[in-house]
């Protein structure tokens, strides 16, 4: 059994007359692999990972997702994040008023909680959150902000990264953690990323640029067009859509 | 004949009007005379209604079903029980209740050179220069709530700080009511000297389940380069109707900082008159207001900016849950002269529960003509997209919105310069929402 199983699913935006979106999606991660997801703007690819966080925007109208061979579907939001999904945004949005070290503290106490774990030690908290920021360049004044707030676009990037290391997920969807970041920060989270990958995590990485599977190596990679995977295949489909682009795929679905 | 068409009064208005028949007697001639004429102008006057422009959304003829009689003094045991508020912030601590001051439980030991405080029926029966500055500060119309308050309060605390005195320990009037539905009036005065500093602090406390009201007003004199910290914590019990009237004097480049946090009574309405008539001041009005269930507060703020160079600020936060109401109005006037004046007014509100409202009414009256003015509000839910941001994390529902929710009345708190004070508004909060949750 995958450890998240996505089968045929169908998906439209929430309303009446809601635009369809996943048209019969498949997908299955086991524990220890590391997917790619490429594909062009506007495929459904962020749909998919909100999703799979629970947002309510959409409605999913065909199909099944599991973890663990429970449904996920059927979870709150906060539940599946405490069974160990974990959603680092492609916009990562700034919550003032909010410090970022309450926010991380109430995640993962929260999630601790759910799964009848005990509440984290102010000091175990502190230094875990002090090593993880250091090895990801995270300042100490950036902590002290609340969350997000007047980061730059790298920097947010970042802080999605040091809130994976700290919740550590299961299955963990990084939607283009590397748009926006410069070439010494791409290596810093690639690193971060790498540092996490681990027998028992799954990760799907969704990427415009083959240059990010240079530094995180995946083990599949699938190219989403229009709602579907229409095709998987190993490291090397990153280099050969990076050379022809999805120019093949348009023709097909048109 | 009689070409006056008057309402028919209320049962509250004629009880009002009995109770009127019988005046304090002390403070000498012009207090008595006050005294008078605020009775006559209720008499005249009445209860505000929805065709008052300024009580447009808190109709006091309807909400204020009867008049109560004036309050008996109270047992100081039950008092203590009931005065919680504040209570470690390492404030110098007054105590009134029913409006009446309560020696026992007010700290007026080793008071700070340049200081005085006296209970207003002390203050009233030995006259003097302070007492000459009672009910010097007018609004500058009718106002039922502030008439009733002068016709029938009979003591409060009188504070004075001398020319140049800084008092670093905060004073705090904890105002508790306790024991059967009454009416309690009190009356405060605060007059600062030039160069003076002084952070007071007033507190609002009762019992659940009596439908007890308080009507209280205080005068704050402040003159030029002093500085003012006010912090107000209100939280009445459920049942009561809570009128409050703030006046300020404010000299020429004083420091002003006010804030109101209110989640007490059934019925609240805050009216605050502040007159800028000393050039270069800085003041701020500030409030967070968390209400539930069929709560309603109206906090009515009158800003007259008379001289060139003040900077004024005015922001406002309403949580709103079930189906309770918020109401601002926020009026500043800009005269002629006052110009460079700097004004900025903000109101935001959240409304938690469906059946909510909030009823803002924002007024600019600028006549002169080099002035930043402006004014905004905002009314909505929390933010979905911060919500799903947080929950996406692992943090449930309830708690999600319990930090999106303080974090919106963080801003207002912020304001409160106090370390104390401004953690005891923080704990404030988070009991209201942990009563929530
Ligand atoms: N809430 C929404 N309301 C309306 N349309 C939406 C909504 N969410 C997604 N869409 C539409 O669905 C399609 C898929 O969007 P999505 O963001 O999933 O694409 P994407 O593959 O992530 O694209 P990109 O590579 O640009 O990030 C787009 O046409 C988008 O406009
Ligand atoms: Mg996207």
């Amino acid at each position: 059994m995958a450890m998240l199983d996505i089968d045929n699913l169908h998906a439209k935006i929430e309303g009446e007359d809601g635009k369809e979106i996943l048209k019969g999606l498949s997908l299955k991660v086991n524990p220890g692999e590391v997917h790619a997801i490429m594909g062009p703007n506007g495929s459904g690819k962020s749909t998919l990972s909100y999703i799979l966080a629970g947002k309510d925007d959409y409605e999913v109208t065909e199909g099944t997702v599991t973890l663990n061979g429970e449904d996920l579907l059927d979870m709150e939001i906060d539940e599946r994040a405490a069974k160990g999904v974990f959603l680092a945004f492609q916009y990562p949005i700034e919550v003032p008023g909010v410090a970022t070290m309450t926010f991380l503290r109430s995640a993962l106490n929260a999630q601790r909680k759910k799964r009848g774990e005990e509440e984290i030690s102010t000091p175990d908290f502190l230094r875990l959150v002090r090593e993880k920021a250091a090895g990801l360049g995270i300042s100490q004044d950036m902590l002290k902000r609340g969350v997000n707030v007047g980061f730059s676009g790298g920097e947010k990037k970042r802080a999605e990264i040091l809130q994976m290391a700290i919740l550590e997920p299961k299955i963990a969807i990084l939607d283009e953690t590397d748009s926006g970041l410069d070439i010494d920060a791409l290596k810093i989270v690639s690193e971060g990323v790498n540092a996490l990958r681990s027998p028992e995590r799954g990760m799907i990485v969704i990427t415009h640029y083959q240059r990010l599977l240079n530094h995180i190596v995946p083990d599949f990679v699938h190219v989403m067009h229009k709602g579907r995977i229409v095709r998987s295949g190993g490291k090397e489909l990153a280099l050969e859509l990076e050379a022809n682009g999805y120019a093949e795929y348009q023709q097909d679905a048109a | 004949m009689n070409a006056e068409i008057r309402p028919i009064r209320t049962p509250a208005e004629q009880g009002l009007s009995g109770e009127l028949k019988n005046l304090p007697s002390s403070g000498g001639a012009r207090i008595v005379a006050l005294r008078e004429a605020a009775a006559k102008a209720f008499n005249d006057n009445g209860l505000p209604h929805r065709r008052v422009e300024e009580w447009k959304y808190t109709d006091l003829r309807t909400l204020m079903r009867e008049a109560l009689p004036v309050s008996s003094p109270a047992q100081s045991a039950q008092v203590e029980a009931h005065a919680r508020l504040l209570i470690d912030t390492g404030a110098r601590r007054l105590v009134i209740a029913n409006g009446a001051v309560v020696p026992e439980l007010s700290d007026l030991a080793d008071l700070e050179s340049g200081l005085t405080i006296q209970p207003l029926a002390t203050a009233l029966a030995a006259g003097g220069d302070l007492i000459a500055r009672l009910g010097t500060l007018e609004p500058g119309r009718y106002d039922a709530a502030l008439a009733l308050n002068t016709a029938l309060a009979a003591d409060g605390v009188a504070i004075s700080v001398a020319p140049g005195a800084v008092i670093e320990r905060p004073i705090h009037v904890a105002h508790v009511f306790s024991g059967k539905a009454a009416a309690s009036f009190a009356r405060n005065l605060v007059v600062l000297g030039a160069g003076a500093s002084l952070t007071y602090a007033e507190s609002f406390e009762g019992p659940e389940g009596v439908a007890y009201q308080v009507n209280s007003a205080t005068e704050f004199v402040v003159a030029d380069e002093a500085s003012l910290d006010l912090v107000r914590v209100q939280e009445e019990g459920a049942n009561a109707l809570h009128l409050s009237t703030l006046l300020f004097e404010v000299g020429k480049a004083v420091k002003l900082n006010a804030f109101t946090f209110t989640s007490g009574a059934a019925v609240t309405r805050t009216s605050l008159y502040a007159r800028l008539n000393g050039a270069d001041s800085a003041v701020s009005f500030n409030g967070a207001i968390l209400l539930k269930d069929r709560q309603h507060a109206d906090s009515t703020l009158f800003v007259d900016h008379q001289t060139t160079g003040c900077e004024s600020r005015e922001l406002f936060k309403h949580v709103l849950d079930d189906s309770s109401r918020g109401v601002f109005q926020g009026k500043i006037v800009v005269r002629q002269p006052a110009q460079k004046t700097d004004g900025r007014m903000m109101s935001r509100a959240l409304l938690l529960g469906d059946d909510a409202e909030m009823d803002n009414k924002p007024e600019l009256e600028i006549f002169a003509d080099d002035v930043a003015c402006g004014h905004g509000a905002t009314c909505g839910a929390i933010d979905d997209d911060l919500l799903f941001y947080l929950r996406a994390r692992g943090i449930p529902l309830k708690e999600a919105q319990s930090l999106l929710v303080q974090a919106f009345v963080g801003e207002a708190i912020e304001t409160v310069a106090n370390d104390e004070l401004r953690d005891a508004l923080v704990e404030r909060a988070e009991a209201w929402l942990k009563a929530r949750a």
